[in-house]
């Protein structure tokens, strides 16, 4: 039965292959234009690390000017200090922590046909490997003991190997920095989080790191951070100066494993703040934060405005396509009326009807969903071309796939439902009285 | 008029009058949204920098090891950039207008001020600073050779003598000459006098600065004789001779990677691409919504096409009794191109609601969204009115061609 209602629809379309076409593309088109924005919002949105998004959290603590806040939404800053870094690091209460901060280094290599070139990193502590878990091709990260000590050491990236030493195995080779000498402990294998969360102020869709160094060693050789740095009083001169000032420049990252130890920290956080204020230091009203990965991504509103715009008029857009294509299924139901008719009169029953037109408004559906689906990747190659920071979150995963199957489908049932209920509630009679 | 016997006709399928009504409700709802997000790209996008931009180009240098100078790097590599044939004019730069990345301060009226009267950025350049970002003095004077000093890191304290934009100055001192006046950057140093006005140079973020709320600040900035001798880091805005550009900044970066091997010459970028950059956001978004908008008219006005077609179909029959009646060509021309007038008049009634329904949503959505303009919505009603006509035009001949012989056929 299902083919030859397959068949009858089939010629039923081909009898107007214009009407049909338009159909078809009305359908494609709403779906690529809701797809591909959806598309941005649901990368950008999702949870860059979901097995442990819940135990890593973002430490805000308000050191900002008394007389102004920090923002209009009454946020704490969206780093912290040296001097605050320090003391969170020192007193460890979480089960992992890891203060960072972005640096720019050039990179002097040894083979003579390489020439230097300036290169991106981060300066972080030994637990950042652990908490992030970036894969490792060769070695691993450093351990507390060269954060103690300053360790010369430098983890470097997929690309940064590839660049120094061909892609080899290049663990206890060495990496000259500024004039520097650096063991190379460990070697990551592609690693590009699609949404940079560990340092959303210095840019959510930046470029990845190119290596990683001690944050001590860092400090040590007085290497000024190269992200976002802001100060809300002056400061005092020399490099000690800049460190013992209120200016936010970092980012700092507990990993706390369960709600208990959640709760904890948040005492430990006010306690912190209350015992500096005694010293005459944090002069605004105690406005601390530990947001989780997702609450940070939402706080830091990483998906722009514009893609959520393009969202909500994709959707309204899908919906002309959709009233449009229901329109022109009933124009055409209503004008088969006369056949219909026919097959009531000749025995067809209603249900019979009902699937035989309910197949062929499907089979417009579907074929609008999988011409839109290929529009879709169309799109995606039309944004990646239009925002270059786009490259990384541009890309259809198969949730979205699954969604764009699951979306044109609901389309094709939603058009086709009315058009084929009133076609069944054709009379026989009325419509045979004509012929 | 047959205006009633069009709407009793029209009643008789209500459904399809609904679903077109609808969508021409929604097609004049995206439409005048999207036209309106469009033309305020536009205009974000037309704001002049106030620098030449023809002409122009950056370029930056990262030394290494120990013993590098700063200051003297500065020294050198500006006598250099500066004594090239094809070379306006050169200056230090740590940055510059549309670049997205540079330096904030608050500017204060009085000594010990607690909350800033504006804010602005910092450029830090020589005296020949004004030539090479190619604004306008229109007031005061220039830097001096001498004046130029090297500002160190950590340093709070700002050099006596500035020279600030024009809307800095009237923020400052409204309705006044600003020369010889003064105010503070630090409030709790000595003041700044300014000694010359130019005429225009927005910050580093056209679309992000702003000070509670207000967005006029982004031509706030002052020039500051210093060179930053921070880190090993020096960077240069160099002005070609007209049309010499891309040939220069060959011959720059060749030049200084000559100069010295101690350092890494990298971002050589002309000024047209930082602007291209830094709107690339706006041009995309126009790009995407001028795509949906044209998708959504083909759509719409194919989709009109199509009812018609239909039901000049349906009734042709009736059309032909019509015309055995007596009904001209031109009256049955006549009869579809007003139901669909009346049909589009009925969507577009409900779409201006829509619209502004959807300007709400928005403006609750996005940043610095206002409120749709109310002339955006006649300009729909005009052009969704013409397009409804075009759309119907065909099949309403078609339907005008329908001999009156066709009447008595199948009776």
């Amino acid at each position: 039965m299902f083919s030859y209602y397959f068949q009858l629809g089939l010629r039923s379309l081909k009898r107007n292959p214009v009407l049909t076409a338009l159909m078809v593309l009305g359908i494609a088109l709403g779906i690529a234009a809701s797809m591909t924005s959806l598309t941005l919002m649901h990368i950008m949105g999702s949870d860059p690390i979901p097995w442990k998004s819940d135990r890593l959290h973002y430490v805000q603590v308000d050191n900002w000017d008394p007389n102004q806040p920090y923002d209009q939404e009454g946020n704490p800053p969206d780093q912290v200090s040296y001097k605050d870094a320090q003391a969170l690091m020192e007193a460890g209460k979480a089960d992992r922590q890891a203060a960072m901060f972005k640096v720019a280094l050039p990179i002097q290599p040894e083979n003579p046909e390489v020439k230097p070139f300036l290169s991106l990193g981060r300066a972080t502590y030994g637990d950042f490997f652990a908490m992030f878990e970036p894969p490792f091709a060769y070695g691993g990260g450093w351990d507390h003991a060269q954060d103690a000590q300053h360790g010369r050491v430098v983890v470097l990236t997929r690309d940064t190997n590839e660049k120094l030493f061909g892609g080899q195995n290049s663990v206890g080779k060495s990496v000259r920095m500024n004039g520097v000498d650096y063991t190379v402990v460990g070697v990551l294998a592609e690693w590009k989080p699609r949404v940079k969360f560990y340092d959303l102020t210095n840019g959510a869709l930046a470029d990845a790191e190119e290596f990683f160094v001690p944050y001590t060693t860092m400090i040590e050789l007085k290497m000024q951070a190269s992200g976002n740095n802001s100060c809300w009083n002056n400061t005092a001169p020399g490099w000690d100066g800049y460190l013992a000032s209120e200016c936010i420049w970092q980012q700092f990252w507990v990993q706390l494993d369960s709600p208990a130890k959640v709760a904890d920290y948040k005492v430990f956080l006010d306690n912190y703040v209350n015992e500096q204020k005694k010293l005459g230091r944090f002069p605004r009203p105690l406005n601390n934060r530990l947001l989780d990965v997702n609450g940070w991504l939402q706080n830091q509103k990483v998906v722009p405005k514009d893609v959520q715009v393009q969202v909500g008029l994709s959707f309204a857009f899908l919906a002309v396509c959709l009233i449009n294509t229901i329109g022109l299924l009933l124009a055409k139901f209503t004008r088969k009326s006369g056949e219909i008719g026919l097959r009531r009169a000749l025995g067809a029953s209603k249900p019979q009807l009902f699937a035989q037109h309910i197949i062929e408004s499907g089979v417009i559906g579907i074929s609008g969903g999988a011409f839109g689906l290929l529009l879709t990747f169309g799109g995606l190659v039309l944004v990646r071309a239009l925002y270059k920071d786009y490259a990384n979150v541009a890309h259809l995963d198969w949730a979205m796939v699954a969604a764009t199957v699951v979306l044109s489908t609901l389309a094709a049932v939603l058009a086709g439902l009315y058009p084929t209920w009133r076609a069944c509630q054709i009379a026989p009679a009325t419509q045979l009285k004509t012929q | 008029m047959e205006i009633r016997p069009i709407i009793s006709a029209l009643m008789r399928s209500k459904v399809a009058l609904i679903l077109i009504g609808v969508q021409i409700a929604l097609t004049l709802a995206i439409v005048c949204n999207a036209l309106f997000i469009i033309n305020q790209r536009i205009e974000t996008m037309n704001r002049p920098s106030g620098m030449n931009e023809a002409d122009t180009f950056i370029v930056g240098s990262n030394g290494f090891g120990e013993g590098f100078s700063t200051k003297n790097t500065f020294v050198e590599d500006l006598a250099l950039i500066r004594s090239l044939p094809g070379v306006r004019d050169a200056t230090p730069m740590n940055s510059l207008p549309m670049s997205n990345g540079g330096w904030s301060e608050g500017a204060n009226l009085q000594a010990g001020q607690k909350v800033p009267t504006t804010v602005t950025t910092m450029y830090f350049v020589d005296d020949h600073g004004i030539d090479s970002y190619g604004t306008k003095l229109i007031a005061g004077r220039n830097f001096k050779p001498e004046e130029i000093t090297v500002r160190d890191r950590g340093a709070v304290d700002w050099p006596p003598g500035v020279i600030v934009t024009k809307a800095l100055a009237d923020k400052l001192y409204p309705g006044q000459d600003a020369v010889g006046k003064s105010f503070y950057i630090n409030p709790e140093g000595a003041p700044q006098t300014i000694i010359g006005i130019i005429d225009r140079l927005i910050v580093p973020w056209p679309e992000g600065f702003s000070y509670n709320g207000d967005h006029s600040v982004v031509e706030n900035s002052v020039l500051v004789p210093q060179m930053t001798a921070y880190g090993n880091h020096t960077g240069y805005l160099i002005r070609a001779e007209p049309g010499r550009r891309d040939e220069m900044m060959k011959t720059v970066e060749a030049k200084l990677i000559d100069s010295n091997h101690g350092r890494i010459i990298r971002g050589v970028k002309s000024v047209a691409q930082i602007r291209a950059e830094c709107y690339a956001n706006d041009r995309a978004m126009m790009i995407i919504l001028g795509t949906v908008i044209f998708c959504l008219l083909t759509i719409t006005a194919l989709g009109i096409v199509g009812m018609a077609s239909f039901w000049v179909t349906q009734r042709t029959k009736q059309i032909g009794t019509r015309r055995a009646l007596g009904a001209t060509r031109a009256s049955i021309l006549r009869y579809f191109l007003t139901e669909n007038f009346l049909i589009t008049t009925g969507g577009l009634v409900l779409g201006a609601f829509l619209t502004y329904a959807f300007s709400l949503w928005l403006m609750a959505h996005a940043q610095e969204a206002k409120l749709l303009p109310w002339h955006y919505v006649p300009v729909g009603f005009v052009c969704l009115w013409l397009l409804g006509q075009l759309a119907v035009l065909g099949p309403a001949t078609r339907a005008a061609r329908v001999p009156p012989a066709v009447a008595t056929r199948s009776v």
